[in-house]
């Protein structure tokens, strides 16, 4: 029963000082990058968290159910499984069902029961009756399906060719129970969480994911109940009690759903300061008030640094006044970053440039992508130099 | 001299360890300590008032010279977050970067860094009589530099930035209510914190920074004709007490 549905424990709140620490790599090649790398960039860091949390994203790791959406799964119960997989069967074509692999490890004395499913929505499936959803969408409605209304399952991964893997314990202890060491990614993040404001539970682990969209986060987000209000009106819902999850329905939202590049969708959570639009040329400055004004309440208030991971790259992005650290590191076709340089570079000696991102101009990397468009001079690194959109 | 000095291979270990392996060496008369193979230990050099010099090859880890009243502490590399949180005395020499919040509340001694800083350095900082606490950075510093300060005094030089190019972010010197700020070249009124003043500098500011100048040019091996090949400003606190009539109701 302790994976139920929307907990709403009476803990004793207290504020501890926040650390979180994370970790990110993207190979713009997609040369796969052994698990044990970002085990090791995290793990310098293991001071940053406090055991209650830690996780990871991995991004090609299911080549050979590409196409397929992976959906991770954590249950409570095993009463829990049922309702959740007679749905999954009569909505999705199923490709395989197993036990995500895990093994035994001494400091985690329980965890869910996981499984993962690589799935495709069946074209005949009931609700073509009353809806033209694209496949995307009615992923995203069954996650939140999932989450809100099947007691003690919780979707923590649904994306293609990617996964993520999380719970509670320290970066060592979470990549040895799910022997992260065997997988290869072409793009990992990593997360050590020191909890603040809520629960150390499996659920609120980053990474925190929807489709291909992956994010970990250092901070706390004092804007969440707007953020979490706003998302509700467009068929998001909150259920795993920890800020971050916002952030990954956010992007969702204004990427995926209203088309906004990663760059203008940045400047709306992170948005330039008043004072510094009022500076701007007068079409810079319309342009910026407008996305202020509409995406108000997109507005990510309070400190953080994020890493937001996709099918086409690795992002970085701190709050507008740098109230967490991030440090970026580039070797050739290698990009880095993280919440210490030292974790750099305790997998990468001799990076060729490292930098601290200014605070509010996110790190974009590309993955070069061959026949669609992004080459290898596309696939830089940019960094947002100006306010310009 | 062979005695006296010590060389300690940091690689993989632990940082309480490290420290302990640090503390054991100058209780054993050590006065020369290298640190090899460091790779972000934290707390190296915190609290240790015994004069030595430790030098360290390598990135260290958060909050170096924390509580520091005494050492010489040589970082052969970029340094992160915190260097000299609440110093005391002693010297903090950086050849490279360093990060966010250097020099936190620091109240006396040295930090000198040759390349670039992160946000909010010299926060707090605060002098008493003739405990001056001084940070010179050679190259550039983004927000929130000298926020909220207190006293003591903070250079900016800019050395490897082009003559046009700002050298400084926003917010300079906000909530700032003490201590001097100097910057080796322009800065527009709008990156200026609500609390501070321009002034140009006079010849009693050039006898201040000039022996601080010189000192840090002949750490780094630079050419101090070059440091004052451009005009400073200097910043001050319009009042010492800022904020005194906020919540005076």
């Amino acid at each position: 029963m302790w994976l139920k549905n929307n907990p709403r424990p009476d803990y004793n709140y207290q504020k501890d000082i926040s650390g979180c620490g994370l970790a990110g790599i993207i190979h713009r090649q997609r040369k796969l990058i052994p698990g044990s790398e970002i085990v090791k960039s995290i793990n310098l860091m293991n001071d940053r968290g406090n055991g209650l949390g830690s996780g990871f994203a991995a991004y090609g790791i299911y080549p050979e159910y590409k196409d397929y959406y992976a959906f991770h799964i954590m249950y409570g119960e095993r009463a829990d499984i049922e309702g959740v997989e007679r749905f999954i069967r009569e909505n999705y074509e199923v490709a395989k069902i197993e036990r995500i692999p895990h093994y035994h490890v001494s400091s985690i004395v329980f965890h869910p029961r996981l499984r993962r499913y690589f799935v495709r929505p069946k074209k005949d499936r009931p609700d073509r009756e009353v809806a033209e959803l694209s496949d995307d969408d009615f992923v995203v409605r069954t996650v939140m399906k999932i989450n809100v209304e099947e007691n003690g399952a919780y979707v923590f991964s649904s994306g293609k060719n990617m996964g993520a893997f999380k719970g509670v314990g320290f970066p060592k202890d979470i990549a040895e129970f799910y022997g992260i060491n065997e997988y290869e990614a072409y793009i990992w993040t990593g997360h050590n969480r020191f909890p603040t404001n809520t629960p150390g539970w499996w659920g609120g682990a980053h990474p925190f994911t929807l489709l291909d969209w992956s994010i970990v986060h250092n901070g706390e987000i004092s804007s969440y109940g707007i953020n979490k209000r706003y998302l509700e009106m467009f068929g998001y819902r909150c259920t795993l009690m920890t800020d971050t999850e916002v952030m990954a329905y956010l992007f969702d939202l204004l990427i995926r759903k209203h088309h906004l590049s990663i760059e203008t969708a940045c400047m709306a959570l992170a948005a330039p300061f008043w004072k510094d639009i009022e500076r701007l040329p007068e079409e810079e400055k319309m342009a910026l008030k407008s996305l202020r004004m509409v995406y108000g309440s997109a507005l990510v208030n309070g400190p953080f640094a994020i890493l937001f991971a996709h099918s086409k790259g690795l992002v970085g992005l701190n709050d507008r006044i740098k109230l967490r650290p991030l440090v970026a590191a580039e070797k050739g076709p290698l990009l880095y970053m993280a919440s210490e340089e030292s974790a750099i570079r305790e997998i990468c000696s001799n990076p060729e440039r490292v930098w601290s991102p200014r605070a509010g101009y996110p790190v974009i990397a590309w993955l070069e992508e061959e026949g669609t468009g992004i080459t290898a001079e596309l696939a830089s690194i940019s960094e947002g130099a100006s306010l310009r959109l | 001299m062979k005695n006296g000095r010590a060389k300690i291979n940091a690689s993989g270990i632990y940082y309480r360890e490290l420290n302990r392996m640090i503390r054991e060496a100058i209780a054993a008369g050590e006065q020369e300590i290298e640190l090899i193979g460091v790779n972000g230990q934290r707390y190296i050099a915190d609290g240790i008032k015994q004069k030595v010099m430790i030098i360290i090859d390598g990135v260290p880890g958060n909050d170096l010279s924390a509580f520091m009243d005494g050492p010489t502490v040589i970082v052969n590399a970029n340094a992160q977050d915190g260097v000299g949180n609440t110093m005391n005395d002693g010297k903090v020499i950086i050849h490279g970067d360093a990060g966010d919040v250097i020099g936190y509340g620091m109240r006396g001694g040295k930090v000198f860094i040759k390349g670039n800083v992160g946000y909010r350095v010299g926060i707090h900082m605060k002098s008493y009589k003739d405990q001056v606490p001084v940070i010179i950075v050679g190259g550039k510093a983004v927000d929130f530099f000298g926020e909220y300060m207190a006293g003591g005094i903070l250079i900016l030089l800019g050395l490897t930035c082009p003559n046009n190019q700002s050298i400084v972010g926003n917010y300079l010197g906000t909530g700032m209510h003490g201590g001097q700020i100097f910057v080796r070249g322009k800065v527009e009124k709008h990156q200026l914190g609500a609390e501070v003043g321009i002034q140009e500098i006079g010849p009693q500011d050039h006898k201040l920074i000039e022996p601080l100048l010189r000192e840090y040019c002949e750490d780094f091996n630079l050419d101090y004709n070059e440091s004052m090949s451009r005009p400073f400003i200097k910043l001050v606190p319009v009042s010492h007490r800022p904020y005194g009539r906020l919540y005076a109701y």
